[in-house]
Parts: structure tokens; sequence; C-alpha cells
């Protein structure tokens, strides 16, 4: 139920980090029974906002209320303790506990002696995750064990059993599978009615139309307006987070040309979670991999690249086979293949180590005169790499943690482009990045395509599946089950072959490339 | 039914490593026993069991430092000091030996916390702070008995390090020779000292908040820190209760030897031996994973092999080199799991 008083309030808050401003005078309030939605760029201020309101960080400046008293969190469980319960995008799983351990985590269930009591805790995690629609998880398996979609709700279930007044979902849908999604707005509005307040920050904006009351948009650590939805339009709100007209998402296509097959997957086959993928891309050709989360889509690029034992099937480069046994041996020169994985910060970076050095990370043989590293050719290549993505570094020398997401990213994607590779694997590439990050990634993934590079993209937003790919190949359990192209790629042509039911079109559509 | 049937392989499969180890632990003890010429007799099982204690001991207070992610590299030091001021303690009248117990114990276990508060406060990494914290102790045993020796009560020596029967017989509790205490007069003393310290102390510390929390941070410190759990509390604690573990492990070397030793090799050869226990007994050095009845599991697994040299023949020179290549195999059965990963990926999670 709205109430007229804010159940949160921040006055001329300001934050900043040695010299660089996150946050600056800012003004912002949240009311009890609404979703308020935030938005802005990587960089924008939103995820210091959001730690200054969860305990993790303290304000320089400036005061915060909750329910009319000024508060100063010191931790997150003084958070917790006044009902603000955030959800973060990296997970705060503990990977080697179980699933009813880490919804209990802070507060467990006692027995008389004090002891955690197991029974109880697996009743209440049962109990939580029924309420999320997430009965097939286990609350004796390991966290270790589940997928990250399966981890994003075990996350959800653990901030419900805080029993939130204020809850904070930062990117808490960006791994979801669609129908989890679904469970999670269903969610949002039970909360609302019992007068929760949620503030929800995602980059999908199609997700902030559908669910919020409310919107702010931030922009270089300022608050720049607060405004019922509806009350701008989605060009508008776009342009208030990056402050220029954007003209078009996506890049223009090329015509459709027929490319002769450059990468060919012959009935390729993985311990029960690749069932026979058969898929061929050409040279210069984008290629896009939809479908649910975990249907097989990240063991595919996996596999190509060299990482899964076991594998059956045959893949070929033109007429090579092409079956590297590791990652080694996939950016070899024989093959050519890159990969841009799933999880930058674990797989993509080494985040603890200069940007100078993740660049090089995957082509110091090419910067080296025999055993040694040539520090003038490892100079040119970074700063070769830096400003053909434009990353925004202050010094090579920097640790690559001290970037932004998007920066991040891009540092991922230079990595590999300087091995030279023929054939580029990415992994959901624009996830939990900003706006502007994204076009220009998607500019970069055209141009390679147009030098002749063969590109197999997997990406869990369909609009960028629409946008990006010549061709997209919708997966479900392990298998291909659709191959769309040209205008037969629409959104209800993915949405329906992913979940495999298909209405009539679509269906028409797969049965035409299946023929 | 079929629910619980579950929920047990589930356990099964979340431990292979420790059901793996006790596995290893009974064959060994078995084909020991059968080789042996006495085998299967109570003396034989009291004298191992006597021969174990302060090895387990040890194994247990590294688990817990190293289930945070660290090595605690003063337990072998932590015990040194108990066993001299045990030595001085140990006697007198009843009372005055409990009393010397309990001092043994309070101060391993405040020489832990002390770990633990310069761990936590002082921002070092473990495995240097205690390092250094070792020395100090091995330090302070010099001092107590610069030379080896002390007094320890004869009649708890005696009870201590034999079976039941001895234990009822020196103390006159009841008549031991009671029929209904035959069945289980033959156990040895040391044998329960060690299961009641680690199903009393340990399982029910693994079931606090604090207990988790250890598990928490050597699994994912930041996710920890993020769910709002006590971390320094638990780091200390940690290292308190490898404290304590470390004393329990000196005072029974003093009783067991009824002497004090400052021996600063074989303070150093404990420390090292208990991390090799903990490992075989299945807890990764990385943290977060595994307990210390594994490694209870794990040093027995050490101590029997070291047995084997009584029984087979093997040159006295010889038996370093034998003992590193089975410490070897032994921890490479670990390994073996790599040859069932699919996904090379997880090799590194």
């Amino acid at each position: 139920m709205p109430t007229d008083s804010p159940i949160v309030q921040l006055s001329g808050v300001s934050k900043h980090f040695s010299g660089t401003r996150a946050l600056e005078g800012v003004d912002f309030s949240c009311r009890s029974g609404t979703i308020h939605g935030i938005l802005g760029e990587n960089g924008a201020g939103k995820s210091t906002l959001i730690k200054i309101l969860s305990g993790v960080l303290q304000p320089d400046a400036g005061t915060v209320e909750v329910a009319g008293k000024t508060v100063r969190f010191s931790n997150p469980e003084q958070a917790v303790a006044s009902g603000i319960v955030c959800i973060f995008q990296e997970l705060s799983l503990v990977p080697d506990l179980s699933v009813a351990d880490n919804i209990s985590i802070a507060a467990p269930p006692r027995t008389r002696f004090g002891l955690i009591d197991k029974r109880v805790q697996n009743r209440r995690a049962e109990e939580l995750l029924a309420r999320i629609k997430c009965e097939d998880v286990d609350p004796n398996s390991l966290v270790r064990e589940l997928s990250l979609s399966r981890r994003q709700m075990v996350e959800i279930a653990k901030a419900l059993g805080k029993d939130p007044k204020v809850l904070i979902l930062d990117e808490a849908t960006s791994a979801l599978t669609s129908r989890d999604v679904e469970t999670v707005y269903g969610l949002l509005a039970e909360l609302r009615t019992a007068g929760v307040a949620s503030l929800f920050i995602s980059h999908r904006m199609h997700e902030i139309d559908k669910l919020c009351d409310m919107l702010s948009v931030f922009r270089n650590g300022q608050h720049i307006e607060t405004f019922a939805k509806g009350a701008h339009s989605e060009g508008e709100i776009v342009k208030l987070m990056i402050g220029r007209e954007v003209t078009a998402h996506y890049p223009p296509k090329p015509e459709p040309v027929p490319k002769p097959a450059y990468l060919t997957i012959d009935k390729l086959a993985w311990e029960g979670q690749l069932k026979g993928i058969d898929l061929s891309i050409g040279k210069g050709e984008i290629v896009g991999l939809g479908g649910l989360d975990g249907q097989g889509q990240k063991e595919l690029l996996l596999g190509l690249f060299g990482v899964l034992r076991g594998l059956q099937g045959k893949v070929a480069i033109l007429d090579h086979p092409c079956r590297p046994g590791s990652p080694a041996e996939a950016k070899s020169d024989a093959m050519r293949i890159a990969l841009v994985p799933e999880d930058r910060k674990t797989e993509g970076l080494m985040l603890a180590m200069s940007i100078a050095d993740n660049l090089l990370a995957a082509s110091y043989d090419r910067v080296s005169d025999g055993p040694f590293i040539n520090q003038d050719k490892a100079r040119t290549a970074v700063s070769e790499g830096i400003a053909k993505l434009q990353i925004k570094v202050a010094s090579p020398d920097d640790i690559v943690s001290t970037l932004s997401g998007g920066n991040q990213q891009k540092v991922v994607i230079a990595k590999w482009l300087m091995t030279d590779p023929d054939v580029i694997l990415l992994n959901d590439p624009t996830r939990g990045i900003d706006v502007g990050t994204k076009q220009e990634i998607y500019k970069l993934i055209r141009e390679l395509a147009d030098r002749g590079k063969t590109i197999l993209l997997y990406s869990s937003d369909y609009a960028e599946l629409i946008g990006c790919c010549d061709r997209v190949a919708v997966m479900y359990d392990g298998e291909i089950v659709a191959k769309l192209s040209g205008d037969a790629i629409t959104e209800e042509a993915i949405v329906a072959a992913s979940l495999n039911v298909g209405t009539q079109s679509s269906l028409q559509a797969a049965g035409a490339r299946h023929g | 039914m079929a629910d619980k049937r579950s929920a047990l392989t589930t356990n099964i499969r979340q431990n292979v490593a420790f059901y793996s180890a006790i596995a290893m632990l009974v064959a060994l003890y078995l084909v020991y026993n059968m080789l042996h010429p006495r085998g299967f007799s109570a003396a034989v099982l009291i004298q191992n069991s006597n021969e174990s204690v302060a090895i387990v001991f040890l194994a247990m207070a590294q688990t817990v430092p190293v289930l945070l992610g660290g090595l605690d590299l003063s337990v072998g030091a932590v015990m040194t000091l108990a066993n001299c001021i045990a030595s001085e303690v140990v006697n007198g009248s009843p009372l005055q030996i409990v009393l010397g117990m309990i001092i043994t114990l309070a101060t391993g276990t405040a020489f832990g916390l002390m770990n633990g508060l310069i761990v936590v406060y002082g921002r070092l990494q473990p495995i240097i702070a205690t390092l250094a914290t070792g020395a100090v102790a091995v330090g302070l045993a010099l001092f107590i008995r610069p030379v080896p020796g002390g007094n320890v009560d004869d009649d708890i020596s005696w009870a201590l390090t034999n079976d039941l029967y001895e234990f009822v017989a020196t103390y006159g509790l009841f008549d031991a020779d009671a029929g209904w205490f035959q069945t289980i007069s033959w156990i040895p003393v040391p044998l329960l000292i060690v299961v009641a310290i680690a199903f009393g102390v340990w399982l029910p510390f693994k079931r606090t908040v604090t207990g988790r929390t250890i598990y928490a941070i050597g699994s994912a410190e930041g996710a920890a820190y993020m769910s709002g759990l006590p971390i320094n509390r638990a780091k200390i604690a940690a290292f308190t209760l490898a404290g304590f573990f470390a004393a329990c492990g000196g005072l029974y070397l003093a009783i067991q030897t009824s002497s004090g030793n400052a021996d600063i090799t074989q303070a150093g050869a404990y420390t090292l031996n208990s991390i090799a226990a903990v490992v075989v007994g299945g807890t990764s050095l990385l943290g977060g994973v595994g307990g210390a009845i594994g490694s209870l599991v794990g040093a027995l697994i050490l101590r029997v092999i070291s047995f084997y040299f009584r029984i087979v023949s093997i040159d006295p020179l010889l038996q370093p080199l034998v003992e590193g290549l089975v410490l070897l195999a032994a921890v490479s059965l670990g390994a073996f799991r790599t040859l069932r990963v699919k996904n090379q990926l997880n090799l590194f999670r």
C-alpha cells in the first residue's frame, strides 16, 4: 500500500573514490508498495547507490533515512536488520555449502542447545523455494552443483527469507530463464501488495517497462529525474540515460547472401548435454545461439574451444578436422579459435592483474622473442588493443578490476582479438553492461564479420539475436530445434522455439529448415 | 523412503573423499593385523592408539585453519609448549592434577586465540603469522623445560594409556571384574578420549553459526561477508580451536611419556605431518571442504602406514623414502577425480 512518507530517503548523498566521484549530492526516495526502477549506464552510480543503501559502503556526505529515522549502516547486517535486503549482481552464495545452509546462512534456525537445526532449516528452504516455484532444487545439494540460473533463484529465496521491507534487485534477472523471470515478476507484484518497496535495476528496458511503477534515471553519479511509468517514451528515457540521441540500436545487416561453410559441426554430442548438434557457419557470417539458459549453448561453445573431454561427432574448419584438446590448441595457428567466456570475472579476466597483462594473456607468443617478453612489442600491442576497442583506461598498468563492467568486457574481447582469430565464439558478451558499450560491441561484431571472421554468438537477450545475427539456431535440451534466418528471425519464433512449443508460423520456419 | 535414500546418496556423493579415506583406513588396518604376529589383540590396539593420539589431535587442530583457506604452522609448537607445561603441573593431589590439565589446555587455547587476534587485527597471512608465533611457542617451551624431563602423576599415566579395565581398576571406580563390564573393558582409553573430543567438540562446533562461517569463508569470503556473517569472530574461533586441539595433543603426549620435551625438530615434523593428514583426510587446502573427522581418519592412515615398517623388514635408512612415496600415492588418490572431469573448466573450481 503506497503511503505518503517514503520508506527510504537519501538527501545530498555523495561518495568519492580516490578523486573520482561516484555519487554527487543525490536526493532520492522511494515508497512502500511500489516497484521502483533505477536506470543508468554503467558508472552512472547505481551500484554505489545500492551499496550505500545495503551497508557495504558508507556515504562521504549526506544522510540516509529509513522509515523516517536517520541511519548509518557500517555493514550489510545492519541494513538487513532495518529491513533492507539486496540481491547482488555478484552472487553472495557460498558454493561449498548446501542450498538450505545458504538460504538461512546469517540467522539459521537453532535447536534448544543453540546449534543449527538442519531439519527446520531444510523445511524453511523448501517453503521459500516453493514460493518461487523452484521445487526442483534439492535443499541438500551444494550450490556449486547448480547452474547459474538456479543459483540466482536460490539467491532470491535467500533474500525473501530475510523478510524484506525494501528489496533491492541488482541485475537479479540477468541469468534467469524466461520461466523464472515470469515467476520473479509475479513475486514482485505479490510483494507490492504486501507493502514491500522493490528497487529494480536492470539493463533490459522491456523488463523495467513491464514491472516498474516509478523510474529514476542516474547519469554520471547524479540523480537526473524520477517519474511515473509512462511519463516518458522509451526513446526519451534512453536519451536521459546517455544524454544523447540514439538513432539505431544495431548496425545494419548486409544483404543475405549464402556463404560457403567455414566451420562445420556434425552430430556433436557430449555427456547427454549435447545431443547431436548439426550446424555450419560461413565466413563472414554471424550465427546466433538462442534458447533458454542451460540448454547446452555454453557446452557447445566450450566443446568447440577444446574444454570438454569425450566429445563425439565431427567438427571441421573447411575440410580440416578441428577438435582441439585444450584452449591452447584452439587458439593455435592451425585453428585460430577464440572464446569470450560467460563469466568475465572468473573465466575472462585475472582480476588482480593489470589491464596490460590481461590483454596480453592470450597472445604472449606474439610479443615474445624466444622465451622473453619484448617490452616494446608488448606495449605496442596493448595500446593497439586499447585503441581498437576504445577502452577507457587511465593507464594500462592499472589493475583490471578498477574498470567498469563494460570496459572489463572490452578488455576480454580485445584480448582475444589480439590473437587474430578466424572463428570467434561469444558467450553472452553483453550481459550486465551498459547500453552505450553494448552498441559498440554490436558494431564491432558486425565489423569483424565483414572482415571475414566466422562468428557464433550466444545471447540470453532475444532482441540481440534479432538485431545482430544473420541466422539464429535455437537450442532446447541439447538439440538445435529451430534454425531461423532473414525475416523469420522474430521474437515470436525464437520464444516459441525456446520453449519447444511453437506457434504456427515458427513451426513452419523450423520445419522448412529441418526439411 | 525414496527421499531418505536420495539424501544418503547425495551425502555420499558430496563426501567421496571422506568415505574413501575411511575405506582405506579400514583396509590398511585389517591387512596390518593379519600380517602382525599378534594381530587382532587388545595389546596391539592399545599400543597403536597410544601412538596415534598426538598426531590425530594435531591433524584436527590443523583442519580448522585449513578450512578457512589458511595454514597454521604453529600447531606442533603449541603442542610442544602444552607438553612442557603439563610436565610441570600435572601431578599432586587429584584436584591439582585436574587443575593442571585445565591450565595446560587453557594455555594452548589462549595461544590459539592470540594467533587468531594477530591474523584478524594484524591483517597478516595465517601462514606467516603462525610461523612467527610457532617460534615463540617453542621458545617458551624451552624456557619452561630447558632439558627433557619432568614429572607426571604415575596413576594418570597408567590409567589413560591402557584399556578401560586398567582405568577402572587404577581408580577403583567399581569392581573391574564385573561380568557386564567384560564386553567393553578391552577398549583403549586413548581411543575413547579422541572419539569423545572429536565428536563432543568438533561436531557441535560445526553446527554453530561460527563453525559454518569458517566453511563459508574458505569457500567464498566475499559471499560470506555480503551475507553478513561474523567473519572476524569465525577466524579468531578457528585459530582458538586449533590451539585447543593442539594442547590436547601436548597434554596427552606428556601423560603418555610422563615427561616434557621442548624438541624443535619434533614440533616441526608434527606440524608438517598434520598438514599431510588433513589432505589425506579429504580436506581441501583451498578451504571450505572437509572436516576434522576426516583429518582424524587421515592421521590414522598415516600412522598405520608407519606401523607397517615394524612388521615388514625394510632397511631403517630407507624408511623416510618409502614413507614419502606412500604419502605421495595416498594424496594422489584424491587427484583421480580430475580424470573423470569432462568439463576441464571444472578443474579450477
